[in-house]
């Protein structure tokens, strides 16, 4: 289809601020009067606040409150699992216990240092295997290791003798917490000519973005004007308001740019920081500015859930997935939270459609980082485990590994997961093909395995999923009498510049020059519409229904308002060049700005004061009613769409290994994406090779490590839980699209954030495992010093399975 | 505080003052400020894209925390107030520098560049930052001042480098959205553009 606008390339309106330096993250933000916030965090990783002396702190000259755990939860600290705005009962070191408000941040630190708090230390754990076993201690308060849903904290224990056969490799026998199953397991063995069997480990890690999640709060006239960072704007600043405990309509969050979110700025209770300023600033009627360190990022940020599990994947002859059985422990380190085992499942009966398929999962938690959603949450750990599995089956059964993923992909019209959701559209098969001709996989066969002195080559190929759509959203447009498009987005700005390319999506539909349009965003009170959060890769899909649906509305309202005036039927008119006129006659009928003034004219439903649709959010409502009278309008609800808007990627790697130094090299890859119609290439290329990174990272780098006798965390910053640099990504990343309209988005468009990831860490790992002539590590990351430990045939240190450690 | 405090548990508890209970990091002592017997400020003169400016300074004062709170110059972002991530870099001479990591009493001689200097007075972009733009280099955008800066060195030092020499001249600079592709990109346009 030929559009305007969508699948063409844009400058976002907030580029050039991001190249100059002018645009504004929160900590850029000053205020009269402004006052700074610490933090007073726990130094142990289990404790139980006995007692705060702070009388010497608050004598001190510019010092002018603190803020605790008992000012912000009154009746007591929500015994849910998330992280807590402040607590009385740390779970994990650098966990908030309190702060302090001073004249500046020298003298808010002086004063914390004055502060006695009298802990009493509990029994920590950091390896979730640990806790599980009989006698092992627990992580959560209540001496209880678990979560479950509509139960709350529990305790779940394995004899010592289940835990230490796991530990050595074998099938879990203990009951799950959770478990689904689709298909008959037992015959789907039966009748696999190749069957493989192994224990597993993935890491945790920090999601480490860039910008410090520091906030700046200050309140007047009753409302609260927060500075804050997060991936969504009206979503965020709609879960927000419970928390500090301001209505709706008395919140104003602004937030231009954020610094790096990637799962954990999408929601408000996962960045209930941002609180404490607000909190503060109410308490001590000033403005309150709270910068955040990296070390506090690393605490308060969040992390990727941590696996130990065991899998077993049998094939027919044909090469035919015909069962997969997963049992998965995930670490819910100090917070509880995260569901990223069963959708790990989800993702292997997605990408290759087993014939029968079961899931056990259960979550312990351990005294570490608090976990949560981090770009593809479970499909994308599973990735780098199952791609050389597939391998191993290809070699086994004679059939390339190109074309055993091919036998299995999934195609338009199938369905998967736990309720068999059909997929909206599906095109895995074309993605195989277009990444493997971009790559010449088949040429570069030949040199598989070939050793240059020390250096050996390895190809791989990889598969990445998510859903990636949301629906039952909203959309504002508005227009002025002068003609331009407003359009209000909801969305934040997170650096993926959805929020502008969802907006185009309204202009395509009005047929409206790009300069004419002006999106709102980066504050509240621009009247916004309430957004999903904006995880799981949703905006594109969500994002471009709403918008496209509110000019949708806009449209038909001109069309009506032209027909009244001007004669004839609304089916009658169409617009171009930026007037409403008659199909057979161009010269009747209305500018912009013409039926725009007529709207303003009118009133009614044209300015939003009447016939707005019943099922708009509360926060919309709010927007839509201080918008009344002022100018035309168009107003959607998305109603709900059907199936599951999948993002599928494929990626081709060759890597050259160093058999002396364990290191490797990436020579080249290609990343495909197979996520409907493009609306923005160099967006999606940032997505592409964005996600590349993180693969990497997830393939080769990134972990969490703390000590053992303390509990303290050791990899707080870029160089401990190393975040891949220019020098370990290729030099260039070829990247492409295969560009098939999805039928239930407007624009034919799905989301690819955190598909893009998955493809490359299971391409990259698959390599590795290439070039050690299959040897499966069976774990991510493999780090240099495992690869040169197999080869010299030392056995590692950590415990089989270990996490939060060296291993895992 | 806790009703259910007993003497036994009190005796139990650990009594943490502040200063050893914030193990997460002092942000006020990270730049450098905090010094046995107080830190007096002094009146100096720094050389700022351009500009002689005034301003006073701790001895042990960062330049990015001079730039950024004093100067109000806030593209030098702070990404690890560390030495590790490369958000707050500057040219001090010609040189990309962590403006986390020197001491602003350092620079009295020197002549100091940032994100904020480099448009032109009739506010035309310098070709790194064209050059960015057109190839969308930034996602988030935070470590987008950072790699502007450390691509103008380069450019400054080899005004036409190899993408393999940008990649290892850049590589002082993390980017945690992955958008290493995207810069090396812009760097090379940047070239063409001049
Ligand atoms: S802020 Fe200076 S190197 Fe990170
Ligand atoms: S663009 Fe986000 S950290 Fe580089």
């Amino acid at each position: 289809m030929a559009y305007m606008h969508i699948g063409k390339d844009f400058v976002p309106p907030d580029v050039p601020g991001k190249v100059t330096g002018r645009i504004k993250y929160a900590e850029d933000y000053t205020r009269e009067g402004m006052v700074y916030s610490r933090l007073l965090t726990s130094p142990i990783p289990h404790a139980r606040v006995l007692d705060i002396d702070a009388s010497e702190a608050l004598a001190m000259d510019g010092v002018f409150g603190i803020l605790t755990a008992d000012d912000v939860y009154p009746d007591g600290e929500p015994q849910s699992t998330g992280l807590k705005i402040l607590t009385n009962e740390p779970t994990l070191v650098g966990e908030p216990i309190l702060a302090l408000a001073a004249i500046d941040e020298k003298t808010a630190e002086t004063a914390i240092s004055r502060i006695n708090v009298t802990f009493e230390r509990l029994p920590f754990v950091l390896d979730p295997l640990d806790s599980l076993a009989e006698g092992g201690a627990n992580a959560y308060p209540g001496d209880q290791n678990t979560f479950v849903f509509r139960q709350g904290f529990a305790t779940e224990k394995w004899t010592e003798d289940q835990v230490a056969s796991f530990r050595a490799g074998n099938e879990p026998t203990a009951e799950p917490q959770q478990t689904w199953s689709l298909g008959d397991l037992e015959a789907g063995f039966a009748a696999s000519d190749f069957v493989y069997e192994t224990t597993f480990t993935t890491a945790g890690y920090p999601h480490h973005s860039m910008e410090p999640r520091s906030a700046m709060a200050y309140w007047e006239d009753g409302k609260l004007y927060l500075h804050g960072t997060s991936q969504s704007l009206t979503a965020l600043a709609d879960g927000m308001a419970p928390i500090i405990g301001v209505p709706k309509k008395d919140i104003v969050f602004i937030n231009a740019a954020t610094g790096g979110g990637f799962g954990q700025r999408a929601r408000a209770n996962s960045i209930p920081s941002m609180a404490i300023p607000a909190k503060l600033s109410q308490k001590i009627n000033r403005p309150v500015m709270m910068r955040i360190t990296r070390e506090e990022e690393f605490t308060i940020g969040g992390a990727r859930q941590g696996f130990q599990g065991w899998i077993k994947v049998g094939f027919k002859p044909d090469g035919v997935m015909s069962a997969c059985d997963l049992y998965i422990i995930s670490d819910n380190g100090g917070k509880g939270g995260g569901g990223d085992a069963s959708s790990a499942a989800d993702c292997i009966d997605v990408l290759y459609q087993p014939d029968a398929l079961r899931f056990r999962g259960t979550s312990i938690g351990s005294n570490t980082a608090h976990r949560g959603a981090q770009r593809g949450p479970g499909q994308n750990q599973i990735a780098p485990i199952i791609a050389p599995i597939l391998d191993k089956a290809a070699d086994a059964l004679g059939i390339s590994r190109l074309e055993i993923r091919k036998i299995n992909a999934p195609r338009n019209g199938d369905v998967a997961g736990p309720r068999q959701t059909p997929f909206t559209s599906a095109y895995v098969p074309e993605s195989l093909d277009m990444a493997t001709q971009q790559f010449d996989w088949e040429g570069r066969q030949a040199r598989r395995r070939q050793r240059n002195g020390s250096k050996v080559i390895g190809l791989g190929l990889g598969q990445g999923y998510h859903n990636a759509g949301r629906s039952g959203m909203d959309g504002i447009v508005t227009m002025g009498t002068d003609g331009r498009l407003k359009i209000h987005n909801g969305a934040g700005n997170l650096g993926t510049y959805s929020y502008a390319s969802t907006s185009r999506a309204a202009a395509e539909v009005l047929k409206m020059p790009w300069e004419n349009c002006d999106i709102l965003n980066v504050r509240t009170d621009n009247h916004l519409p309430i957004t999903s959060p904006q995880d799981g890769s949703n905006s594109i899909f969500t994002n471009t229904r709403t918008m496209f649906g509110a000019a949708t509305d806009m449209l038909n309202k001109m069309k009506e308002i032209a027909a009244t005036d001007l004669g004839g039927d609304p089916a009658d008119y169409d617009v171009s060049n930026e007037r409403v006129h008659q199909i057979a006659d161009e010269s009747i009928g209305y500018t912009y700005a013409e039926v725009a003034q007529r709207a303003m004219e009118l009133g009614g439903k044209f300015t939003g004061e009447a016939d707005m649709p019943e099922e708009l959010a509360e926060w919309t409502q709010i927007s839509v009613s201080r918008l009344a009278g002022s100018a035309f309008m168009g107003v959607y609800h998305d109603p709900r769409h059907e199936g599951n808007p999948p993002g599928f990627t494929v990626t081709c790697c060759e890597i050259e290994l160093d058999l002396e130094t364990g290191k490797y090299e990436i020579l080249d890859m290609v990343t495909i994406a197979e996520s409907g119609t493009i609306v923005h290439p160099q967006g999606m290329e940032n997505q592409l090779v964005g996600g590349a990174v993180w693969g990497i990272g997830l393939s080769g780098y990134e972990r969490h490590l703390y000590d053992p006798q303390n509990g303290l965390p050791a990899s707080t910053g870029y160089w401990q839980s190393k975040v891949p640099t220019y020098l370990d990504t290729p030099v260039k990343i070829g990247t492409g699209w295969v560009d098939l309209p999805d039928p239930e988005n407007p624009v034919g468009a799905r989301g690819i954030g955190e598909p893009s990831m998955g493809a490359v860490s299971a391409a990259l790992t698959a390599a590795i495992t290439d070039a050690l002539d299959g040897h499966h590590f069976a774990t991510a990351p493999i780090t240099a010093d495992m690869i040169i430990n197999h080869l010299a045939g030392t056995e590692e240190n950590a415990a089989p399975l270990a996490q939060n450690n060296f291993r895992g | 505080m806790n009703p259910k405090v007993t003497r036994r548990r009190f005796i139990k508890g650990v009594v943490a003052s502040g200063a050893a209970a914030t193990t997460t990091g002092m942000w006020y002592a990270a730049n450098g400020q905090d010094r046995p017997g107080g830190a007096v400020e002094r009146l100096i003169r720094i050389n700022v894209n351009g500009q002689m400016r005034s301003v006073d300074v701790a001895p042990q004062e960062t330049l990015a925390y001079t730039l950024r709170y004093k100067l109000g110059l806030t593209g030098t972002k702070l990404g690890c107030n560390r030495g590790e991530c490369g958000a707050c870099t500057v040219l001090v001479d010609d040189v990309a520098t962590y403006a986390c990591s020197v001491l602003t009493h350092s620079m009295k001689n020197a002549r100091i560049e940032t994100v904020e200097g480099l448009e032109s007075p009739n506010g035309d972009l310098h070709p790194v930052q064209q050059a960015f733009v057109e190839e969308l280099s930034p996602q988030c955008g935070y470590c987008t001042p950072g790699q502007v800066m450390a691509a103008v060195a380069l450019l400054r030092e080899n005004p036409n480098p190899t993408r393999e020499e940008a990649r290892h001249a850049m590589s002082g600079n993390i980017c945690r959205c992955g958008s290493y592709d995207s810069y090396l990109d812009g760097v090379m346009r940047a070239v063409q553009l001049g």
